[in-house]
């Protein structure tokens, strides 16, 4: 076995996104001792492309008669559940709304600078599925805001940064993990974290689909990771097509379109110039008499948020992806074949003050100034509702030790994900997951290190620069990104699911003999070997699911089975865990809601 | 089909070489597109970072025909055809094709002590105008893609990285010194360590910020006058001396525990076998 250096570190963070930084500030503060490990470098990860606001119910804006909007806790749990189709974990929406308002005044206080209300307090602006202004932003580069401030503070509470390794492997020893094993991304050596408690914060996978708003990062390493030391994986199905991904030019598609751009009045509009998202058959029954019904009724709520009813444009993201998929389907999209988003009647001034990194990112990149012209929009693989099935009130996962926050973890979100709430979800459960893997931390010791499963990951890692022959990792990978793209993006069938798993099987047993040139030397090439095997596996998982919930709720959208059954499916969450070579897949009851937060669904109506 | 030449820089600390590569040409490339082009079909060794592509990230900072740049930010079509030179940032040590070393700037950012609020506002909710913060929120839309580094003078020619934290530290100094809320004095660190006095506002980082902050403007030159109106101004001393100015009402530099993160090197973990 080829040697290694090991860090030993009372609790071990993996990922340095917002949920993995705000763990590290609340576990070092619980007296512990704290390393992180970033994939990047240090204040890179996808917190920052998170753009329009973090959703947490503060209440701050004034109606135009003076009195507050009524938002509370309550009504951004309805909002929730109501927008995850009911498949939430109702205790983890409860922790989630009720403590993430004053998550958000903390970071105030670590030195987030929000934008103002005239009163002076953080401005809140309206988002799909938020029945009030909700979104405390900073223009639209909020998850910048978010992960510098996390990021300054950590650095301020002391950590020990492990920057650009990857961790490829969990290390467990009788029944708890032990620490994490991977490599250094620059001299390709292998590093051992020991750890009495580790956390994962490895945020979402989209990079097995072709159109992504997602990095090089999003490969399902993490949960991976998790999958193979043995860990539940609840709803992997659901993954989030985000309405609005740039279409064109073809160099930047998927690129996300902030939601904030439709917060802020933006209106969709098929070739045909006409405002589709009025047309009553993409309306759903939950949300019928809570929207706008009139162009004219839209536009004065521009202005007045107390007397007129919200612009369709603002239903969750699930029910707009598919309006858009099914009015470019029905032969009335744009000229590269998506649908137009028009933000022009807020002019320039407003626009550049209130949506500047779009008005940059269309300009420099699109060569559309969006003040003057619409952009053109299509879906955009985003983000993953499932993950880790993890405790709501812990963050453990079904293995001792080992905790999960942030988009790698699931439960909150349910079938679809609202906007805004994936950066309160990183600061709310980072923070736990940081103080119960302290406590479990502060409770053990270290454990032993397992050397032969060091030996076995060492030996899978460096097989593909040692093979005489075998396959490129790219293009193992762009096979992939083909298959899901075409057969398990928005809308599926039985067929489609299983033209893709045919696929990714094949795909399986190429992979097994990889061959990438040079050394390990920052080797981009020898990186994207480990990659994509982690990919294959996740995706495999992914068709499964899709495959075996048989209807369609939120993200989940089955042709062959496009009706909600809430008698049936409405009532379980799909557990997938390793049974050997298998992945096998089972129904879990979803937890029963008390009657008290029953109630509150028919306080709002 | 047309195609795009690009002349990359291939090679280590032990040397290297411009390789030249022809891509097929999309509409909408840029830079970025086409190295990864090069690395999917052509040399997958090819050495480069990126994450979010779309100037959110400033992870894929390079030298393109010369110049510090993002290179999701930059179309090939700005070349007319002609080949595009792409090295690295020649400001800090090389690893490998397009990658450097930059933790220097991280450990800078480790000596500054986050926001420490003043005690009249710890704890509750800030209330403040837009206009108190919009000085501040310039300063924070910097994406760490450290081009300012890059092109300083004092860090890039004279290589005084022991002397300078460098513009994009200087920001992000003035955007807490600037903070209505921050409690601790950051000219004693500004004077010293951080060195603010090196800069000799040549504002070749501010043409080259992607984010377009006026950094020798609005950062760098009001924390020299800060720096200046405390320790070089006779008459203001003396006057706060004998109380008619007021004294600096916030906490010493000294007072504020700091540098206890590490950015942690290989080679200082225990070795196996």
């Amino acid at each position: 076995m080829e040697s290694y250096e090991t860090f030993e570190y009372d609790v071990l963070v993996i990922g340095s996104g917002g949920a993995g930084l705000r763990a590290v500030i609340a576990a070092r503060e619980a007296g512990c001792t704290v390393g992180v490990v970033c994939k990047s470098l240090l204040g890179k990860a996808h917190t920052v492309m998170a753009e329009g606001g973090v959703a947490a119910a503060l209440g701050n804006m004034t109606n135009p008669d003076g009195t507050k909007e009524g938002d509370s806790w309550k009504v951004h749990f309805v909002d929730t559940m109501k927008g995850g189709a009911f498949l939430n974990n109702w205790r983890t929406v409860e922790i989630f709304t009720k403590e993430a308002p004053e998550r958000v005044l903390e970071l105030e206080q670590y030195g987030a600078v929000f934008d103002r209300t005239p009163e002076g307090l953080i401005a809140e602006r309206p988002f799909g599925g938020h029945k009030y202004r909700r979104l405390n932003h900073v223009g639209d580069r909020t998850g910048l805001e978010i992960i510098r401030t996390l990021q300054d503070r950590a650095v301020g509470v002391g950590m020990t940064v492990h920057m650009e390794t990857t961790c490829t492997k969990l290390l467990t020893e009788s029944g708890r993990v032990t620490g994490a094993f991977g490599y250094y991304r620059d001299t390709g050596n292998y590093v051992v974290f020991k750890a009495k408690s580790v956390i994962l914060a490895t945020g979402g996978w989209g990079r097995m689909y072709k159109f992504t708003s997602n990095s090089w990062e999003g490969t399902g390493d993490g949960l991976m990771m998790a999958y193979e030391a043995g860990a539940e994986l609840l709803d992997l199905e659901m993954i989030q097509f985000h309405p609005t991904g740039m279409i064109w030019p073809p160099g930047m598609r998927g690129i996300l379109v902030t939601e904030g751009v439709r917060g802020e009045g933006g209106i969709l509009r098929n070739k045909n110039g006409e405002r589709f998202m009025f047309n009553p058959k993409y309306m759903p029954d939950l949300y019928k008499g809570q929207f706008a019904e009139t162009e004219e009724e839209a536009a004065r709520w521009l202005d007045d948020k107390q007397n007129n009813r919200r612009p369709p444009e603002l239903l969750p993201r699930d029910v707009v992806a598919r309006a858009i998929y099914r009015e470019v389907e029905a032969g009335n999209g744009c000229e590269h074949g998506g649908v137009q988003l028009d933000v022009t009647h807020r002019g320039a001034e407003y626009i550049k003050r209130k949506l500047p990194s779009m008005y940059e990112q269309f300009h420099a990149m699109g060569g559309v100034d969006i003040t003057k012209e619409p952009m053109e929009v299509y879906p955009t693989v985003h983000y993953t509702m499932g993950g880790l099935a993890v405790d709501p009130e812990t963050c453990e996962t079904s293995i001792p030790g080992l905790f999960a926050a942030g988009e790698v973890a699931a439960g909150l979100h349910g079938a679809n994900r609202l906007g805004g709430n994936s950066l309160s979800d990183i600061i709310v459960f980072g923070k736990r997951a940081g103080e119960y893997a302290a406590a479990f931390a502060s409770k053990s010791g270290f454990g032993d290190v397992n050397e032969a499963q060091i030996a076995e990951e060492q030996d899978y890692l460096t097989e593909p620069i040692t093979a005489a022959d075998g396959e490129s990792p790219y293009v193992i990978h762009q096979e992939l990104q083909e298959t899901m793209q075409k057969n398990a993006m928005i809308a599926k069938t039985e067929q489609t699911l299983l033209t893709a798993l045919e696929k990714i099987q094949e795909l399986q047993k190429r992979a097994k003999t990889i061959k990438v040139a040079g050394d390990r030397y920052f080797n981009p090439g020898w990186h994207a070997a480990r990659d994509v095997r982690f990919m294959l596996r996740t995706s495999e998982i992914i068709v499964r699911c899709a495959l075996e919930r048989k209807e369609s709720r939120g993200a989940q959208w089955r042709l062959d089975f496009p009706d909600r059954e809430d008698a049936t499916w409405g009532k379980v969450n799909l557990i997938a865990c390793k049974d050997g070579d298998r992945v096998k897949i089972v129904q879990r009851p979803l937890p029963e809601m008390p009657a008290e937060l029953k109630a509150l669904f028919q306080e709002g109506k | 089909m047309e195609k795009v030449t690009l002349r990359v820089f291939r090679g280590d600390k032990t040397g290297g070489e411009m390789v030249t590569y022809e891509v097929p040409k999309v509409p909408g490339m840029v830079v970025l597109d086409a190295i990864h082009q090069i690395q999917r079909e052509q040399d997958t060794t090819l050495a480069c970072r990126w994450n979010c592509k779309a100037a959110k990230c400033g992870s894929c900072s390079a030298e393109i025909d010369g110049k510090p740049r993002l290179m999701c930010k930059t179309s090939v079509d700005e070349f007319a055809g002609a080949p595009i030179t792409v090295g690295p940032m020649r400001a800090f040590p090389l690893v490998r094709d397009l990658v450097t070393d930059v933790s220097w700037n991280f450990k800078m950012a480790a000596k500054i002590p986050p926001l420490q609020v003043v005690p009249e506002m710890a704890g509750k909710p800030f209330v403040l105008q837009q206009e108190d913060v919009d000085r501040v929120q310039e300063y924070r839309k910097c994406i760490e893609c450290f081009l300012c580094q890059d092109v300083c003078h004092v860090i890039r020619e004279h290589n005084r990285k022991d002397a300078f934290f460098g513009p994009r530290q200087m920001v992000r100094i003035a955007g807490l010194e600037m903070h209505p809320a921050d409690n601790i004095n950051r000219r004693e660190q500004l004077k010293g360590e951080a060195g603010v006095g090196m800069c000799n506002i040549t504002k070749c980082c501010t043409e080259v910020c992607p984010e377009h902050i006026h950094i020798t403007d609005n950062a760098i030159i009001p924390l020299k006058e800060r720096v200046a109106d405390d320790f070089y101004d006779p008459v203001a001393g003396l006057l706060r001396s004998i109380g008619i100015l007021p004294r600096d009402r916030k906490a010493p530099f000294s007072s504020v525990p700091n540098d206890t993160t590490k950015i942690a090197s290989q080679g200082s973990g225990k070795k196996s076998g």
